[in-house]
């Protein structure tokens, strides 16, 4: 049974790296400044649960920390885009 | 991986189902956002992955220490109630700024419109 667990702990691995490809790619070729900022975003969570697994599979309590703060500061930096967007960019 | 053998199996089968679960609906947000045509569309796919993957990774966390350390682990509660309650705030904002800058961008395309709610700056729209 520890197989099954180990299988599908390494899924959930490339699951969470392809889905940070992606959001990278978002990120690179993202046509407005908002696309970019959403990638942004999403690349935060992502890491977040990288983190989350990575607990998993270390069993180890400390990654949880870490997870804690990827999440605070993800929204931090991401509220402080989203105000440089409305307020601090003069369009065209 | 000496640790996963402690596991039993009555743990290990939902710990495994909620990982893979959790981690195709992740991949599946983040293509979403990678592959849909228009911004309004894309905000959509980072809301699954934010939600309900991290959901699932989350329970799958909590029942796999809870197992492993013979107590209730239940701190994982503490980042899901926090992604559960920013995610909507954020959501909202990048919305608000995207539909702010197609405004003043004079992008009609998406079909936005003021609606009273955004004041825009009148000597952009004298122009034309």
């Amino acid at each position: 049974m520890s197989a099954l667990l180990g299988f599908a702990i390494l899924f959930a691995f490339g699951c969470v790296m392809l889905a940070m490809a992606f959001c990278t790619v978002r990120l690179l070729i993202g046509p407005s400044a908002q696309d970019r900022v959403l990638a942004l975003d999403t690349l935060w969570m992502c890491s977040m649960l990288l983190a989350i697994v990575l607990g998993i599979r270390h069993n180890s309590q400390v990654y949880f920390e870490m997870a804690m703060l990827i999440a605070l500061v993800g929204f931090a930096s991401t509220m402080a885009l989203v105000k440089f967007l409305m307020r601090g960019e003069i369009i065209e | 991986m000496s640790e996963l053998d402690a596991v039993p199996a009555w743990a290990a089968l939902p710990i495994a189902f909620l990982l893979i679960l959790g981690g195709i609906i992740v991949v599946v947000g983040a293509l979403g956002l990678m592959r849909l045509p228009n911004f309004y569309q894309r905000i959509h796919g980072p809301a699954i992955t934010i939600t309900l993957g991290a959901g699932c990774l989350l329970i799958a966390s909590m029942i796999f220490f809870t197992v492993l350390r013979s107590r209730p682990v239940i701190h994982e509660l503490v980042i899901t109630l926090f992604v559960l309650m920013t995610a909507p705030v954020v959501a909202m904002l990048i919305m608000r700024a995207a539909v702010y800058r197609d405004l003043r961008a004079n992008k009609g395309e998406s079909g936005v419109t003021e609606g009273g709610v955004y004041e825009l700056p009148r000597q952009e729209k004298g122009d034309e």
